[in-house]
């Protein structure tokens, strides 16, 4: 191996897949048969964390940096002015190897730009994967880019050999796509999608019957959006977000907020905020969407197109809705508790557990580790000393807000009056 | 009854359900155990020293698992490994009340004893979990993966499945420095070894006798990476500290190599 050579190949195209947001590696329930290399089967590990806090699990490559289209978005894209390389398909195959034994990651995130077209593009994709399994014995994680407009038997192949497939939707609406990528259009990137989906329901009713079916991309399907490139609104987001989940089971959308990489005057100038706190709110809303039973129509309507930027989601619904509370913890159902502020879903269950011996009070709400400053507007307990409950949402608003520091407060702040959308997404 | 007793067992976990045993034998009612290199002077009380009996250790645990489902025995062990001063007399409050009444308080979170239990546990699978993740093996000349550890608590039994199931096709050792105790798979079995390893050995001017010569290729090859994986425009270091605390960062070669520059 050239090291020097590689060195700087693995730079260019670590740089160029960073943006892509999603870490995973859990969910493939890939076990190592064989005595072979690696396993997946448990709970996917953060092997390290950059300096901007995010998990590094996955070796997250682009195979080539090299592409034929001019997405504004990105940093890949033919017109811009960038250092350009390519791995060749073995190279690629013993970096994930090499770093695997030492215990670096959990497998591989291989990504491309398109060069040639997007058959061509996938095909060597799906090598890598194929090679890994079949020569390399290799147990661990592989999540493989679906390239838009690839072709049905490339994608059912993958799905063999990958544990998770993702095609980026990227842009949330029609008319941002235009705008931005107009060389590429939404059936591209919902053909794989809707494939890949296929696949997965067909081999699952198999398997009940043949054991010896081998898996089809375990863990599922992804997605990521670009939040702020487009001008698009919260709700506009999270409407797209539910839609993939119900229709494609999504097993998780990604939200990474727009890095500013160019000075094209389509989108956010360089030096703009990331917008840090306003893809931390909708991590927030999609994690009540996934958990905690709440609808999308419930966090964000026509009326309120955009999530707070001083509360988070759920304390908003609350806000929104007090006539729903005190919510009593001694007798309400799972789905309310879950839906008291400063209550998570692991208290919830602890609540049902521990009232089982005795009725609750504040001492022992704050054992099982229930924030008090929120919580105590909204819920009642086997406590004298619960609070008078003629506050309006505006007063428990700023009692609330007084006693608790966000961390991203002055820091980003201004970033979201920058959107203000109406419309709603219908796709 | 006085001052309590003073029990003295060897730091085993079997020494320490020999001790329990030794509790109910005599039937003492105030106990305080301790572990042979904790337990110093200063103490007035009466002491006994309870040797290991790995039959009487096999009861007690044979007894607890009887009451408690496979998951929350472990919880007790896992407890055990945390080294806390203290720990033991916490386990055998619940060992008692699991022997008293059975099963029936181990969700209970509103008792002192088992939600410390459950705290002490959370930070043992805590410590577990960042071990799986921050083992850094380096491939020796005589082809054996070799890491360095020094976990916070005895975390290294827990975490042999995960290993063992992960890299069974490669020799590998990982070698707690704190404890003196390493776990050895041969490509068939795993033991626990006992050794010394010199601080030469560790030191980073061995590292061209002790290891192949593309091993710093590929720690630096990885150091490459999580360079270009970081988007500086999103640094935020007290996070990154969070997820990885400072004393770990001399066993991480993508951080301690980015020291040495
Ligand atoms: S096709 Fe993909 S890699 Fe190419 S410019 Fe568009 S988003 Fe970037």
């Amino acid at each position: 191996m050239n090291f020097d050579r590689i060195k700087e190949k693995l730079a260019i195209l670590a740089d160029a897949a960073k943006y892509d947001v999603s870490c995973a590696s859990s969910g493939s329930k890939r076990k190592n048969s064989s005595k072979g290399l690696g396993d997946s089967s448990g709970m996917g590990i953060c092997h390290s964390y950059t300096e901007d806090g995010r998990c590094v699990s996955l070796l997250k490559i682009l195979l080539t940096n090299h592409c034929i289209f001019d997405c504004a978005y990105c940093v890949t894209r033919r017109s811009n002015d960038v250092k350009r390389a390519a791995f060749k398909i073995q190279e690629v195959v013993d970096l994930t190897i090499h770093f695997y034994r030492r215990n670096y990651i959990e497998g591989l995130f291989l990504s491309s730009g398109i060069f040639k077209n997007a058959d061509y593009t996938m095909e060597r994709l799906v090598q890598v994967a194929k090679k890994l399994r079949l020569e390399e014995n290799f147990n661990g994680y592989i999540h493989l880019k679906s390239i838009p407009g690839a072709s049905d038997e490339l994608m059912r192949e993958a799905g063999l050999y990958a544990d998770r497939l993702s095609v980026n939707i990227e842009i949330p609406t029609k008319e941002g796509l235009k705008l931005l990528a107009p060389e590429k259009n939404r059936e591209d990137f919902l053909k794989p999608m809707k494939k890949v989906q296929n696949e997965i329901t067909l081999y699952k009713e198999e398997r009940k019957l043949l054991k010896s079916v081998p898996k089809f991309a375990p863990a599922g399907q992804s997605t990521q959006m670009i939040i702020g490139a487009s001008g698009e609104s919260d709700a506009q987001i999270m409407y797209t977000s539910a839609y993939f989940y119900k229709k494609f089971q999504m097993k998780r959308v990604y939200y990474s907020g727009y890095v500013p990489i160019s000075m094209d005057p389509r989108l956010p100038s360089l030096g703009s905020q990331v917008p840090m706190l306003r893809e931390n709110r909708l991590y927030q809303a999609d994690w009540l969407l996934r958990f905690y039973g709440f609808e999308v129509t419930e966090l964000l309507s026509p009326e309120h197109p955009n999530l707070d930027a001083d509360v988070d989601p759920k304390l908003g619904w609350a806000l929104r809705n007090l006539d729903q509370f005190p919510i009593d913890v001694n007798v309400a159902d799972a789905r309310m508790l879950a839906r008291i502020p400063g209550v998570g879903m692991k208290s919830v269950q602890k609540i049902l557990k521990a009232r089982r011996f005795r009725k609750l009070n504040w001492d022992h709400l704050k054992a099982i580790g229930i924030a008090r400053n929120r919580a105590q507007y909204f819920l009642i307990c086997d406590s004298r000393d619960f609070l008078k409950r003629d506050l309006t949402s505006a007063q428990i608003r700023g009692l609330i807000s007084k006693g608790s520091q966000s961390k991203f407060r002055g820091l980003y702040g201004p970033q979201l009056s920058l959107f203000e959308s109406s419309a709603i997404a219908t796709t | 009854m006085g001052a309590p007793q003073l029990i003295i067992y060897d730091g085993s976990f079997e020494g320490f359900l020999s001790a329990v045993f030794h509790t109910y034998e005599h039937r003492l009612a105030e106990v305080d155990i301790q572990p042979a290199i904790r337990a110093q002077a200063t103490f007035f009380g009466t002491t006994t020293r309870v040797e290991t009996n790995v039959g009487h250790a096999g009861r007690v645990w044979h007894g607890i698992t009887k009451k408690v489902e496979a998951a929350g025995a472990h919880i007790l062990y896992r407890t055990f490994l945390s080294e806390r001063a203290g720990v033991e007399n916490l386990l055998l409050d619940r060992i008692r009340d699991i022997f008293a009444v059975g099963n029936k308080n181990s969700g209970n979170f509103s008792d002192a004893t088992v939600l410390e239990i459950a705290k002490i546990n959370k930070m043992v699978g805590r410590e577990k979990h960042r071990m799986e993740a921050f083992v850094r093996f380096k491939l020796t000349k005589d082809g054996i993966y070799f890491a360095v550890i020094e976990p916070d608590f005895n975390v290294l039994p827990l975490i042999a499945e995960h290993f063992r199931s992960r890299y069974a096709d490669q020799k590998w050792l990982i070698y707690d420095t704190k404890r003196g105790i390493g776990l050895y798979y041969d490509l068939d079995t795993m033991s626990e070894i006992t050794m010394r390893l010199s601080g030469a050995a560790l030191r980073p001017s061995a590292e061209s006798t002790v290891y192949t010569s593309e091993e710093l290729e590929y720690q630096q090859l990885w150091s490459t990476y999580f360079e270009s994986t970081n988007i500086a425009s999103r640094r935020n270091m007290k996070l990154h500290k969070r997820h990885i605390p400072q004393r770990y960062w001399k066993y991480l070669s993508e951080k301690s190599l980015q020291l040495k520059k």
